[in-house]
């Protein structure tokens, strides 16, 4: 591995760290008990995200990861407002978006923007690149400012504003699509920055662009970052915090290093083992099973028919946010402390079954139904 | 559900290894540790409106029996299509041309007809495809699907057949197997659809396995489990495997030896760890340094290859990959490198190891051509060269 790990480690210039100037308490984004909720039909509900809190300092780019259907997703457009919470409450600069009327939302969101997984399909196909980009500023009466704000945004995002003046979204690569789309978002210089799965569509040499351009334009324009990915190494390099997510809930959340080299929920432990390595061999920790459908998630802790450390105490009594360490938070009856990942953790006494996670009772085609369309689809 | 690893040994296996060793031990012309897949300089030429499509150009390989062969690229590199075409898939046609051999122990595939092939597909050369939501049929309950094959190369009578699909799906490591040959592909997860797809591909033990990015659509935890299944059930039954991936990470543990794919040629094939401890071609070495680490400090600024991959209805003419370089020279622009073994380098290199590169890294003519082009700002190609995209 020697000449490969010399490079990336001579190339890497560590970005300076602004966390020390910040104080804690500077919160731009709380999120208090949030819940999202929707209809599955024939009186069932999918239970997306089921009482979440959060806050997302001023500065900071908190990671927030999971499997697909973990809701991770579905917190970013419920910061948004897209669609409204079913409960609880997001504090963006002191003020609750969830009560305040559609209008005042709506005046609110320039400084609340959103880039999506798939670049092409969230750029409209029938304009052209200069026009998308500079919409929001005419949206809001600043569109004397277009021939001047615009070409400068997308000079920001490695475009040449003369190239792209005729073109229109298909005439370019994924990547660059995506460039756009983050020309869009930063246009009018919101204060935080939601990144939903935002190189995940992207080819491998195509994603380093777009998340050191990401980096850049943080350090640029000031933002916050909330950035939601699956690849836990991306978000593992791009994040200060990180917060876990499964089935709903919140089950970690710390400081980047030490919650992915010293993960303390069960569940963080086998995601950070199931990582694929450049270094070499798997670190140990094969998981088994797959995630329960959000529609009848299991009482207690929800990651109980999976974890190895499961009591009877998991099953009856939903665990709580605790801090177990500085700055580290989990919500785990049997957290692991002092132990490194890839040693094996003993198994306490396990008194739940580990059911099979599908469709295991009557109302079972439905429920593997939406649940192998939630684990598919909630993404995009 | 149970880890793929404590299922017992099945029939499957049994029989597999059974079947292996009595071919050998009669004496078999074939020698145990053979070639079992040999891939000649194939080519596969689409003709589209806009043009015609190189997608693969020249790829000879070999595949010996019990061996996994990972070939890795970006989209667009021509995998799939080779893969398509190794299979027997894509054959000539009025749209597209196809050129070179494939021999399969003795057999040369390309000169196959349909028939010919369908009595090859399924029972010595089976293919897993990356989603597992479009590649079983939607309206057929799973134990059909599974003894579809059964049935027809080894005439098994239905009962049989569906006694063996509860079996082969117990050894992919599903629960219930029962209840699951009654159920149909949506009642079932990602994860577990792409279990019944490999139960499916192992149900007549073939002794290849073409697998075409079989995770990539699924989630982290249960991918570690698919490739852990894949290789655990490879090595078991003695099966080939040629897996096809986007992602150099997951084949690093999983595979013997690996073939890089760009622009539809392979421009640099060792075995895996070589690959890892001394990448030739400037393209593998930057693929590598792309994909963010998992240990040591965050925020780390990751190298950057310039550009996308190019476009196959006009590919660039010299080296493919000489207008992302960062080492490009003039001669790179106009010569196209051949394949060559890394063992005569000065510094030597392992048996198989081959690169498709004039300034190969690791070597004093590249050392002077990444100085000339930090110099001068650009490349040959006209690419500006940052520090992001030159290691210092």
């Amino acid at each position: 591995m020697s000449s490969t790990t010399d490079m990336s480690t001579d190339t890497g210039s560590v970005l300076e760290k602004t966390r020390d100037d910040r104080s804690a308490d500077d919160v731009v984004l709380r999120l208090e008990d949030l819940v999202v909720e929707f209809p599955a039909g024939a009186g069932q509900v999918v239970h997306a995200v089921s009482g979440i809190n959060l806050e997302v300092r001023r500065g900071e780019t908190l990671g927030l990861v999971g499997e697909s259907g973990c809701g991770k997703s579905t917190t970013g457009r419920a910061i948004m407002q897209l669609p409204r919470p079913t409960g609880g409450s997001v504090h963006f600069d002191g003020r609750d978006l969830a009560a305040l009327s559609p209008e005042e939302v709506r005046k609110l969101r320039p400084k609340l923007q959103m880039i999506f997984q798939d670049p092409i399909s969230s750029l409209n196909p029938r304009r052209r690149i200069p026009d998308i980009v500079g919409d929001p500023l005419v949206v809001w009466g600043r569109g004397a400012d277009k021939d001047k704000v615009v070409p400068d945004v997308l000079r920001a995002v490695g475009l040449d504003p003369d190239q792209v003046a005729d073109r229109r979204p298909h005439q370019f690569s994924g990547g660059q699509c995506q460039r756009v789309s983050i020309a869009r978002a930063l246009v009018l210089e919101p204060e935080v920055l939601i990144c939903d799965e935002p190189v995940s569509a992207l080819d491998v040499s195509v994603q380093a662009q777009i998340l050191n351009l990401l980096e850049d334009m943080k350090a640029r324009y000031g933002l916050t970052l909330v950035f939601i990915a699956h690849d836990l190494g991306v978000v593992r390099n791009i994040s200060d915090r990180v917060a876990v997510m499964y089935l709903g809930r919140i089950c970690e959340l710390g400081p980047t290093e030490a919650l992915f080299d010293a993960p303390v929920h069960p569940y963080t432990r086998l995601l950070v083992s199931s990582i694929p390595s450049m270094e070499g061999a798997q670190r140990g920790e094969v998981g088994t099973g797959e995630m329960p459908s959000p529609v009848s998630p299991p009482s207690g802790c929800r990651f109980r028919t999976r974890c190895p450390l499961a009591t009877d105490r998991c099953a009856d009594e939903v665990p709580q946010m605790r801090e177990v360490a500085p700055g580290r938070f989990t919500a785990c009856h049997h957290p692991v402390l002092d132990t490194a990942v890839g040693e094996p953790i003993a198994p306490a006494v396990t008194a739940v079954p580990t059911t099979p996670l599908t469709a295991s009772n009557g109302a079972g085609s439905n429920g593997a139904g939406s649940n192998g369309a939630a684990s598919s689809r909630t993404e995009s | 559900m149970t880890r793929p690893t404590d299922t017992a040994p099945t029939t499957v296996a049994a029989e597999a290894a059974g079947r292996h060793r009595a071919a050998n031990a009669a004496g078999d012309a074939r020698p145990a540790k053979g070639d079992l897949l040999t891939v000649d300089d194939v080519h596969v030429r689409f003709h589209t409106r806009n043009g015609v499509v190189h997608a693969v150009e020249g790829v000879s390989l070999t595949l010996r029996e019990g061996e996994v062969l990972a070939v890795v690229g970006e989209s667009g590199s021509g995998k799939t299509v080779f893969t398509r075409r190794v299979m027997g898939l894509i054959s000539g046609s009025r749209e597209t041309d196809v050129e070179g051999t494939v021999t399969f122990d003795g057999i040369t595939l390309s000169d196959l007809d349909a028939k010919g092939l369908a009595g090859v597909w399924g029972k010595e050369i089976a293919l897993v495809l990356q989603d597992p939501m479009t590649s079983l049929n939607p309206v057929k309950r799973i134990g059909a699907q599974i003894t579809e094959t059964l049935v027809l190369h080894h005439k098994l009578s239905k009962q049989d057949a569906n006694a063996r699909a509860v079996e082969l799906l117990r050894s992919v490591g599903l629960s219930e197997p029962e209840r699951r040959v009654r159920q149909y592909p949506h009642e079932l997860s990602g994860g577990m659809r792409q279990r019944v797809t490999i139960a499916i591909a192992l149900s007549c033990s073939p002794r290849l396995l073409l697998a075409d990015e079989p995770t990539t659509a699924l989630d982290v935890t249960v991918q570690a489990q698919i490739l852990d299944l894949l290789g655990d059930l490879q090595s078991r039954l003695g099966m080939a495997m040629l897996l096809v991936t986007h992602d150099l990470r997951v084949v690093r543990s999983r595979s013997d030896r690996i073939a890089v794919m760009y622009a539809g040629r392979i421009v640099e094939t060792a075995p895996t760890k070589d690959l890892f401890d001394a990448p030739r071609m400037p393209y593998t070495e930057a693929l590598m340094n792309a994909v963010p680490p998992i240990t040591g400090p965050n925020h780390v600024r990751l190298a950057v290859i310039p550009g996308r991959p190019p476009n196959l209805l006009s590919p660039p003419s010299g080296c493919r990959f000489s207008p992302r370089c960062p080492y490009a020279q003039d001669r790179c622009l106009t010569e196209e490198p051949p394949l060559r073994p890394a063992s005569e380098l000065p510094g030597g290199g392992i048996e198989g190891h081959s690169y498709r590169c004039w300034y190969p890294v690791g070597t004093p003519e590249n050392a002077e051509a990444r100085r000339r082009n930090v110099e001068r700002g650009e490349t040959a190609a006209g690419t500006p060269v940052t520090g992001e995209m030159v290691p210092a």
